[in-house]
């Protein structure tokens, strides 16, 4: 069975329909979103609805920074995404951000976790940068496969029995066999706001039998994303970032 | 770990049926699975205490590369175990490894450089999957009973689009002493040249039955090969041709841009040895003395930096194109249009070797005359006129060559060229449509219907 794994939306709809659109048609029967659904894009009811509507259909979903600090007024952002924060609380219904409210840090199931930002106290929302947090992560669960969002650049690390770590930037199209031997903790880019220079919608899919990750990139109308956020007030380095992908 | 491996024994639906004498670095059994008739083989890693962990990593090389190859060329990949149970099953090839004809070595040169053939094509293919084998020898080259290659053992190989888990756990220099190359010495993995070197050693073992830098077992040793030039194959078997001398030496060129860029176009040289350019290096019979190796090092010294990083360009920057030349009065426009295609394309590629074929058609009933009415050999005069034709094409990285087929069937006579010698592209001329013509087919449509590649057909402007 093939699962997309969705993170980092960030309330750009062209991109997450975009995602949605082409993982229908590579055959995914499942979907696992890993947080951040709002911030930064201008269409943050449009996407915590689709969201739940997924969930009610029987796909996972888990919390993300910022979709903690809808109802967290005291979350540590910083100024671009207080301010979009701000502007999207009044755009949110209650049924909305009771969803919200309701995801969970962690989701897993078999031998694979699924968190926002790092197994590692999921609610300090640590980056994975480097070896060094990516071995936090690992020390911090038991599962063998992570895979997790927060960062917007794509980047696999794995840990053979020597525990030495390595990393390395998927190429897109490949399915990276997750092999036993290994653990791996995959960070898949991200939908709504990728910053690897390529403005396309990142995301990824996984075979379960065969334990392959494929990472994938869907073309969308980065235009009128960005054209939405600028009619929606919203600061102008958020429309440059989508055109830019960085 | 496996619990007890014994015949008898079900690990995960396979019954092991026979252990096979193989290899130091894992167990190799014979195994059936129930419903199947396929002969498999289960290999499972010696990951006991003590076991050499590059092997242990090799293990998971393959394990990770094997499922991603398909293909003739490659054993067919059916299972891998879990954590606690390697291993790795898959078709059991049937026939002999390469190693089995080390005592009858050295062969005669048209039989190495028929192997040479096979196991290019084998190279190729699994160069076009983004792989380079890494360790190429003759242990790891099975033969089909079909006489087609197959590469085995991918524990050192190296996929480009997957981490290289080998060299992230061991910096040094990994290889077989004997057929490593001198990029990978300096730690560079990504230049699928490196297997043409190694086949080069090969081609160097079978020919002269020595192995041209012997075998040396330390990283150190086998710098060697970076400053010192190997005696030729003609100083130790004086009845070893020029032409095949040629091809193995340029395959052991120190740099790897002076090698065949392509195994598909060193299977070329190997299937035309007539076609094969001379130069110095082919006659040669002597090792380059003190003063010219020393003068080599020199050339070589500087550039070792980049040799470390090279990589090769791109399969489809060397392609093999294939010119589909019509020769009949009366068409000289289009064949004017064909050269301006066919010149277009080496402009862009200059990597390219170029074929340039024409067909002499036989008839079906008669008995073809071989010459003409003023008694000269028409398979002469085509060849001559198709070199006149490629007069002014710039001259391809790689060479122009000429052939004359002979043929009932011109287009199944061209596609059956192409496939033996790995074309990449065809460039024909389609002459102006007729009644006539769409009734009975053409020779260009035919071929691109049937083509194993990209086929680019010319026509004349309308007037």
């Amino acid at each position: 069975m093939l699962t997309a794994l969705l993170a980092d939306i960030h309330a750009n709809r062209e991109a997450l329909a975009a995602c949605l659109a082409d993982a229908q048609a590579r055959g995914v029967a499942r979907h696992v979103f890993l947080g951040d659904y709002v911030g930064y894009g201008a269409e943050p009811g449009w996407v915590v609805d689709t969201v739940m509507a997924h969930v009610a259909a029987g796909a996972t979903a888990i919390l993300g920074n910022h979709d903690a600090a809808v109802f967290d007024r005291a979350a540590d952002l910083n100024d671009t995404a207080r301010i979009t924060l701000d502007w999207t609380r009044d755009r949110l219904g209650a049924g909305q951000e009771n969803f919200l409210r309701g995801l969970p840090l962690t989701a897993e199931a078999g031998d694979r976790l699924f968190v926002h930002a790092s197994a590692w106290e999921p609610a300090r929302w640590d980056y994975v940068t480097g070896p060094a947090a990516a071995l936090r992560s690992f020390e911090a669960t038991q599962h063998q496969k992570t895979f997790c969002g927060h960062l917007h650049v794509p980047e696999v690390y794995h840990l053979g029995r020597t525990a030495k770590i390595a990393s390395f930037i998927p190429a897109y199209g490949t399915g990276i066999p997750l092999i036993p031997q290994r653990r791996w903790l995959a960070v898949v880019g991200s939908v709504g706001q990728p910053r690897d220079g390529v403005p396309a919608a990142s995301y990824a899919v996984l075979d379960e039998e065969r334990a392959m990750l494929t990472y994938v990139r869907a073309p969308y109308d980065v235009e009128s994303a960005a054209a939405k956020v600028r009619a929606a007030g919203l600061p102008e380095v958020l429309a440059l970032r989508l055109l830019q992908g960085r | 770990m496996l619990a007890r491996l014994q015949q008898g024994a079900v690990i995960d639906g396979f019954r092991l049926e026979q252990e096979l004498p193989l290899a130091a670095t894992a167990a190799f059994w014979r195994v059936s699975q129930e419903g199947s008739d396929t002969p498999l083989v289960m290999k499972i890693p010696r990951l006991e205490a003590g076991a050499n962990p590059i092997n242990i990593v090799g293990f998971e090389v393959e394990q990770m590369i094997l499922p991603k190859l398909s293909g003739p060329h490659v054993p067919r990949f059916v299972a891998s175990g879990s954590l606690e149970n390697p291993y790795i099953v898959m078709e059991l090839i049937a026939g002999q490894s390469l190693k089995a004809r080390l005592p009858e070595l050295p062969l005669p040169a048209d039989e190495v450089a028929a192997i040479g053939v096979k196991l290019a094509w084998g190279l190729h293919d699994i160069h076009g999957q983004d792989v380079n084998h890494l360790d190429v020898k003759p242990s790891n080259v099975m033969l089909r009973p079909n006489g087609e290659a197959v590469l085995i053992d991918f524990g050192f190989s190296r996929h480009l689009r997957l981490p290289d888990i080998l060299a992230e756990e061991f910096p040094g220099p990994i290889g077989t002493g004997a057929y490593v190359a001198p990029e990978q010495v300096l730690g560079n993995r990504t230049d699928r040249r490196s297997d043409i070197f190694a086949m080069g050693v090969l081609l160097y073992f079978f020919a002269t039955g020595e192995r041209p830098f012997g075998d040396p077992q330390t990283a150190r040793a086998w710098r060697r090969r970076l400053y010192r030039d190997p005696l030729p194959p003609r100083a130790r078997r004086p009845d070893c041709p020029p032409w095949l001398q040629e091809i193995i030496l340029r395959c052991l060129e120190v740099d790897p841009a002076g090698r065949y860029p392509t195994a598909a176009q060193l299977a070329f040289d190997l299937r035309h040895p007539d076609q094969v350019a001379i130069t110095a290096r082919g006659e040669r019979i002597r090792r380059s003395s003190a003063l010219g190796a020393a003068a080599r090092w020199m050339r070589v010294k500087p550039r070792l930096p980049a040799f470390a990083q090279s990589g090769a360009r791109g399969l489809h920057e060397s392609p093999i194109v294939m010119a589909a030349v019509d020769l009949v009065p009366g068409q000289e426009i289009l064949a004017e249009e064909l050269r301006l295609a066919v010149r277009r394309i080496l402009q862009t590629q200059p990597e390219a070797r170029l074929i340039c074929v024409n067909v002499l058609k036989l008839s079906r009933l008669a008995l073809d005359p071989t010459e003409d009415e003023h008694g000269r050999n028409l398979h002469l005069r085509r060849l001559a006129e198709l070199q006149y034709w490629a007069r002014s094409l710039p001259m391809p990285g790689h060479g122009i060559t000429y052939h004359v087929l002979e043929a009932v069937d011109p287009a199944a006579a061209l596609l059956d060229y192409a496939r033996h010698n790995q074309v990449d592209h065809i460039v024909i001329g389609a002459r102006a449509s007729s009644a006539l013509r769409r009734h009975l087919g053409s020779v260009s449509a035919q071929v691109v219907a049937e083509a194993p590649c990209t086929v680019t057909v010319v026509r004349t402007p309308r007037p």
